[in-house]
């Protein structure tokens, strides 16, 4: 058991914000109750978050942890480290690993490594289509039973609107979200960064909003024809807010979700070093604008990590060489407090919504401080000021944009399963 | 005044001060070139690297030449005699040139930002010959070096430049140079060659993108010309009859320009799509003279980055010319 003290209670799915005390029984919780009212019960660890913000535990919808095959940039078991370092309860792995996770075999596979790894939980995304190739639908039935909790063809979009929509069709009859990569290849061909005056002056190929935008309307349309559960993933643009706002309108079960590098950077801070390429690249300064606005104003559901590890020899070339991605799991919170709530924009509780109860909505389950509930709980500090040294991540890679950063609060201790898998000392 | 240079990597970074220092060293370089013997001792001993990750010949040559008549010696890797193919990346690859410990590297690479990169990572000056389609310093430095020769000013000037500017490093490095003498640019073109975004690449520099050449040539007091590909990897082609009947320049349309306009090249020209025979063979045209200042401008700056400035504070061309003239009293 273990029993945490004097922190602040902070539970988005209750609109709850008090001082509280949460008793963790294995797998649930126990009990919740005022601050000292709980009794500690015999051999029960005890943990002090005096000073402390606790929250249910962090979800991220979009995460690649490169295992099977990529092992070198990062591995299920460094990968859920440096989550856990971040405060993230949960993670959802993207299908484009090689193999790509379009089996039932590889879905296992990844929950077996998880376990094995005893960090924090891993929940797979399977792929669409057969290989993510865009062709044959792959066997999401198989993939579900295993446990995958949503499809996509991530690192790029279901390849047409046919098959897009047959997948629609399946997975609302399967009832798993579909998760888009929305972009129009053909105007993204080839680019590096956001089209605009920064990629002109420095001479970047540049790809335009509307290569987003323009697939985000298409998968937007197949949502209504098909009443499926759309998910875009990674939006950046102004104008794929715009439609997802419209589509919400219409009462589409179409969600969202925001990534901090896209709510903390533009196209304007891009120099010539691969740390800042990642896809869909850094928006326009009227984009971030956007989608803080967004965020504050409920059309964004989540903020999502799309956490990228590259080991250095692929990621340490020239910009037009080097693979898209950066880091993600450990910067996060940071970024959240400072660009989201220390800026005044957000309220802490609106803050705890996009890493908890907004991400468990997406994938159709509770998330929630309560008897019962599973026992996956971050706690976190809002004003300990830590600077984030990249070399010291557990995970492979180095590619942050944000080594360096001085952040003012982050992850204290990350709780999965009744048991602390990362505590800050 | 000396200024220091470390490396020579774009023209964005430079104050007016620093482009006119660059300008005025060339000046007896220029003088060198009309010599019978035009090699000097200034760099003796020294070497300079030249990394072509990029096909070239012109800059290759213009760089080379300068290095040797300069007395500096070079060490050359071309693109496709380098390891590159066989999967060692660049900066492996410029390690391995650098411990053959060059006190230079001259380097040109179809990646906008590769020179920046790499002089990150090394010691020596690094001298950017080419970067994608972002700068080309060396370009920018000879074309003012022309203008200036032949109307007396690179200020307060009417540039105008057609072709394919989003594609053209050329463009970019005469815009950040000639700009912050208060030049003026049109950028003519076809328009996805030409984007709006262009005129705001250079705060405080008036930037206008027209459609139109007749518009574009109107008043110019030089014109830059562009090599124009109707094909490029990533783009659908464009007709070549098209754009020679909207944007070639031809002897009928360059009267619309000031009378005492020139018209500059970069090279390579294709004759009869971007500009007729008669207007780059004509009294207007310095794409020869461009050449020929290439290297003087080169040789300002590999001696400005690997020589310095002499003990003397005497320009190493003219240090010559008052040794030999003190054999000549002997």
């Amino acid at each position: 058991m273990l029993l945490i003290k004097n922190g602040r209670v902070i539970d988005p799915a209750s609109k709850m914000d008090a001082a509280l005390d949460v008793l963790l029984d294995g797998e649930k919780i126990k009990e919740v109750g005022p601050a000292g009212k709980i009794a500690s019960p015999q051999g029960a660890e005890i943990l002090d978050a005096s000073g402390l913000i606790v929250a249910p535990g962090f979800i991220d919808l979009h995460a690649h942890l490169r295992e099977p095959g990529q092992e070198s940039s990062e591995t299920i078991e460094t990968g859920t480290r440096a989550a856990a370092r971040g405060g993230f309860t949960a993670v959802c792995s993207m299908p484009n690993t090689k193999p790509v996770n379009d089996n039932a075999s590889v879905t296992r596979f990844i929950l077996d490594r998880a376990k094995a790894a005893g960090s924090v939980r891993v929940w797979p995304i399977g792929a669409a289509s057969v290989g993510s190739k865009g062709e044959a639908i792959a066997e999401i039935a198989a993939m579900k039973e295993a446990g995958i909790v949503a499809v996509s063809d991530d690192g790029k979009p279901i390849a047409t609107a046919k098959l897009a929509r047959q997948v629609m069709d399946y997975c609302r009859s399967l009832d798993l979200p579909v998760i888009e990569h929305s972009e129009d290849v053909s105007l993204a061909a080839g680019a590096v960064m956001r089209e605009g005056v920064t990629s002109t002056r420095m001479g970047l190929r540049g790809m335009p909003a509307a290569a987003e935008s323009v697939c985000v309307a298409r998968d937007l349309q197949l949502a209504e024809l098909t009443g499926a559960r759309l998910h875009v993933a990674h939006l950046s643009a102004k104008a794929s807010l715009e439609q997802v706002r419209w589509a919400k309108s219409r009462g589409l079960r179409v969600s969202c979700e925001v990534t901090p590098h896209h709510f903390t950077l533009i196209d304007e801070d891009v120099q010539y070093d691969s740390k800042f390429k990642m896809n869909p690249p850094l928006a326009a300064r009227e984009d971030r604008e956007a989608l803080l606005a967004g965020l504050a104003d409920g059309t964004v559901d989540a903020i999502a990590t799309d956490h990228a590890p590259h080991e250095p020899a692929l990621k340490d070339v020239e910009f037009d060489r080097a693979p898209f991605g950066v880091l993600g799991f450990e910067t996060a919170l940071g970024l959240a407090l400072e660009q989201l709530v220390q800026s005044g924009r957000l309220s802490l509780m609106r803050m705890v919504e996009l890493f908890t109860t907004g991400p468990a909505r997406v994938l159709g389950i509770e998330r929630k401080i309560a008897g019962g509930q599973p026992a996956d709980l971050t706690i976190f500090s809002t004003d300990r000021a830590w600077t984030y040294n990249v070399k010291e991540s557990p995970s492979k890679s180095r590619n942050s944009p944000f080594g360096g950063r001085t952040f003012k609060g982050g992850a204290v201790a990350t709780i999965v399963v009744g048991r602390i898998v990362h505590q800050v000392q | 005044m000396s200024i220091k240079f470390r490396d020579l990597l774009a023209l964005e970074p430079l104050t007016a001060d620093e482009l006119s220092f660059l300008l005025d060293q060339s000046k007896p370089f220029q003088e060198i070139q009309k010599h019978p013997l035009k090699k000097l001792a200034t760099l003796r001993g020294k070497t300079v690297a030249l990394a072509f990750f990029e096909t070239s010949t012109r800059t290759r040559i213009s760089f080379g030449a300068a290095a040797s008549r300069l007395g500096a010696d070079t060490m050359n890797l071309q693109a496709e005699a380098s390891s590159l193919k066989k999967g060692e990346t660049l900066l492996d690859t410029v390690f391995n040139l650098n411990a053959m410990k060059p006190d230079c590297l001259v380097m040109r690479h179809a990646a906008s930002g590769a020179t920046d990169y790499v002089a990150r990572h090394l010691d020596i000056p690094v001298v950017n010959a080419g970067d994608g389609t972002h700068e080309h310093p060396s370009q920018g430095l000879l074309d003012a070096l022309t203008i200036r020769d032949r109307l007396g000013t690179i200020k307060n000037l009417n540039v105008t430049i057609l072709g394919d500017i989003l594609h053209s490093r050329v463009a970019r490095s005469n815009i950040h140079l000639l700009g912050k003498f208060g030049c003026k640019f049109t950028l003519c073109g076809p328009a996805m060659w030409v984007p709006r975004e262009l005129e705001r690449i250079a705060p405080g520099t008036s930037i206008r993108c027209v459609y139109r050449i007749e518009e574009a040539l109107d008043g110019a007091d030089v014109i830059m010309m562009l090599r124009v590909q109707t094909e490029r990897l990533d783009d659908p082609p464009l007709s070549a009859n098209d754009y020679v009947l909207l944007y070639q320049l031809n002897a009928v349309r360059l009267r619309r320009a000031s009378p005492n306009a020139i018209v500059l090249h970069p090279g390579p020209m294709n004759r009869g799509i971007e500009i007729t025979p008669e207007v780059a063979d004509g009294p207007q045209s310095c794409v020869l003279e461009q050449v020929t200042n290439g290297v003087a401008v080169r040789m300002t700056i590999l001696y400005l980055l690997i020589g310095g400035a002499t003990e003397s504070g005497t320009h190493p061309a003219l240090e010559v010319k008052s040794k030999e003239s003190t054999n000549a009293s002997d």
